[in-house]
């Protein structure tokens, strides 16, 4: 496995506010790899360190094997996606999407080809002679696309590229997308704050939380195997158990995790006090506590659902109970 | 008290009703300001120049004719128009290739206390009187001034005699040369550059810079291919302001230049003692069309497509 994107004890200062501490992370050749994490936690200025936008406070970042301070963004061979799509508004969306190959010297008419191949690829080959601003939001996010790709980066940055789209559409990009990076096979390199497009998308996931990257890891390691509290509850919407509530259970003071599809109705069990119940449509979330500890279960369709202030009897199986060694 | 607050309701409520007569009522005073002072005036001079002055008599006679325009090309005349049009050209890209750093350095780094000492310094000039301004322009160009002793004492005195040697653009000294009133131009004008440049580049998001860098653009290219085309419509309406002020002052050339007359000049003369109103009406026609045809090509050539 070819490392695409090295960095290594990577820390960016602002004065006394540290955006990203002590990094360290290899991104493989080919992989679809997604930085999650909630907002400020440092993913966005990992990705404009590896674009270079930001400068590293200390440490070194590698770009196929070449170490990549001092290399300014216009010589790095990779390409970004922004969040606002940033396409031009004095130009086209042919020539948004050749502005890569004219600053390169690439003729008119060839550039002019290319731009309008790329286009085509994202399914706006009749849009070439628009302006930005008449385009939807979903297609200036494919213009956007469209203009990143078609200067052939090793490496492909999006910087939450999904974040201003409604929910349908958003899910028809991420599969879009998804199958983009197959066929093309390049390294995408993708920030997001949504773990369920982390989850669906990604090959691994890095989980950021304030500066620092708490777990690296398949989706199905993040979701069910979290190494932390903070994972439990940010990765999986996972009930996250202090240690007394656990120790009893099992006899060790560490915390544990339990996905609330996990944790059905019983007739012998905990007894839980339902406070909440909330329709979902494919499921309904009832909130509960059992003892002290807040909890959330989500019953399938069909099931008898309890209403608020009823005593129910709580359970689950051992093997969902998921137990963390960090604190 | 209470028919009045009754009254003040109604009022309220039939404007809010009708919000066209709100608008009306608000467009109203600047309207008629606009349309009888400002523009009534403006078609009255326009009326003027159509008139002719008898030569003899120095009456002037109220028929139509093109004969005062055809003395605009007379060569004396038209020398006149060259040398301000050429004058304005060279004060507003000057103040551009200036103010557009400036600029560039108040939308981009400039926060905070930093961006109240950018408009303190940009501003300050215009809150002095504008002939103390040209005055002490005028003893830092002399050849007793400022400029003249750095020179001598820098040894390089040579220099500037070998530049004020130059036709057209030299003279005795600095301050009776044509680059003495370009200077002043230059300094007097320069916010009405900068601030229009500086309020385009703050709307240009940073992350458009980014994206060109991103795609492989070196910095010059970025300022060619992205930061330039969409400052440019402050460009063009600084250069509204510098254009079209230098061409119409009569002041600084008056006070620091040589004695050769710009179109203000003119104007101010053929209106004063010459008594030949539709000349002076006819030259301060010029600055007119010249501005309606710069706008005219700076809309064609797309300058406000990024507005």
């Amino acid at each position: 496995m070819t490392s695409a994107i090295r960095l290594s004890g990577v820390s960016r200062h602002y004065g006394a506010v540290k955006a990203v501490d002590n990094i360290d992370l290899d991104i493989a050749e080919g992989e679809f790899f997604a930085m999650l994490g909630p907002s400020g936690s440092g993913k966005t200025t990992t990705l404009r360190l590896i674009a270079g936008f930001e400068r590293p406070t200390v440490g070194e970042i590698q770009i196929y094997g070449e170490v990549a301070q001092g290399i300014p963004p216009y010589k790095r061979p990779v390409n970004t996606v922004f969040q606002d799509y940033a396409l031009f508004p004095h130009l086209n969306v042919r020539d948004n999407v050749a502005y890569g190959l004219m600053v390169a010297g690439v003729a008119k008419y060839a550039r002019h080809k290319s731009a309008d191949d790329a286009l085509e690829m994202v399914a706006l080959g009749a849009y070439g002679n628009r302006s930005p601003s008449e385009l939807s939001g979903g297609q200036r996010q494919r213009v956007a696309l469209a203009r990143a790709l078609v200067n052939k980066p090793k490496a492909l940055l999006l910087d939450e590229p999904l974040g201003a789209l409604d929910l349908k559409l958003r899910e028809q990009m991420q599969e879009e997308l998804k199958a983009l990076q197959r066929s093309l096979g390049i390294t995408f390199v993708f920030v997001t704050h949504d773990q369920g497009e982390a989850l669906s998308m990604a090959d691994r996931v890095a989980v950021f939380n304030e500066g620092r990257i708490v777990q690296i890891g398949t989706p199905e390691d993040i979701y069910y195997r979290p190494e932390s509290p903070f994972v439990a509850d940010f990765v999986g919407s996972s009930n996250v158990l202090p240690p007394r509530f656990v120790a009893p259970l099992i006899g060790r003071q560490v915390y544990g995790s339990l996905r609330p599809e996990a944790v059905y109705l019983a007739d012998q069990g905990h007894p839980a006090q339902v406070t909440s119940v909330s329709f979902l449509g494919t499921a309904t979330r009832v909130s509960i506590t059992v003892g002290d500890v807040a909890m959330t279960m989500l019953l399938p369709k069909g099931a008898a659902i309890p209403k608020a202030g009823d005593t129910v009897q709580v359970n689950w199986d051992d093997a969902d109970l998921h137990l963390m060694a960090a604190p | 008290m209470s028919t009045l607050s009754g009254m003040l309701t109604r009022i309220s409520d039939t404007l809010w009703r009708k919000p066209n007569l709100l608008i009306l009522l608000l467009i109203l005073p600047p309207a008629l300001w606009l349309g009888i002072i400002y523009l009534g005036s403006l078609f009255a001079l326009l009326a003027q120049s159509f008139f002719s002055i008898d030569e003899f008599s120095g009456v002037i006679k109220y028929e139509l004719t093109l004969k005062t325009y055809g003395e605009l090309f007379r060569p004396s005349n038209f020398d006149i128009i060259v040398r301000t049009v050429v004058m304005a050209i060279a004060v507003t890209i000057g103040a551009a290739i200036i103010g557009f750093p400036v600029a560039y350095f108040a939308a981009r780094y400039a926060r905070g206390k930093w961006k109240a000492l950018f408009y303190l310094g940009v501003m300050m000039p215009l809150w002095s009187s504008y002939l103390v301004k040209v005055y002490s322009w005028k003893l830092i160009l002399a050849k007793e001034g400022i400029l003249n002793w750095m020179f001598e004492t820098l040894r390089l005195g040579w220099l500037l005699d070998a530049y004020l040697s130059i036709p057209i653009i030299g003279g005795n000294s600095l301050s009776v040369s044509a680059t003495g009133t370009f200077l002043v131009f230059l300094y007097v004008w320069l916010p009405f550059m900068i601030l229009p440049i500086q309020a385009s580049l703050e709307r240009v998001p940073h992350t458009m810079l980014e994206a060109s860098g991103d795609l492989g653009a070196r910095p010059y290219q970025t300022f060619r291919h992205v930061l330039l085309p969409l400052a440019l419509p402050g460009v063009i309406a600084g250069s509204i302001f510098t254009f079209s002020l230098t061409l119409g002052d009569y002041i600084i050339p008056q006070i620091v230049g040589s004695s050769r007359r710009f179109i203000g000049q003119a104007v101010y003369a053929y209106q004063g003692t010459a008594g030949n109103i539709p000349l002076a009406a006819a030259f301060a026609v010029v600055p007119i069309i010249l501005m309606a045809l710069y706008l005219w090509i700076a809309k064609r050539q797309g300058a406000f497509d990024a507005l």
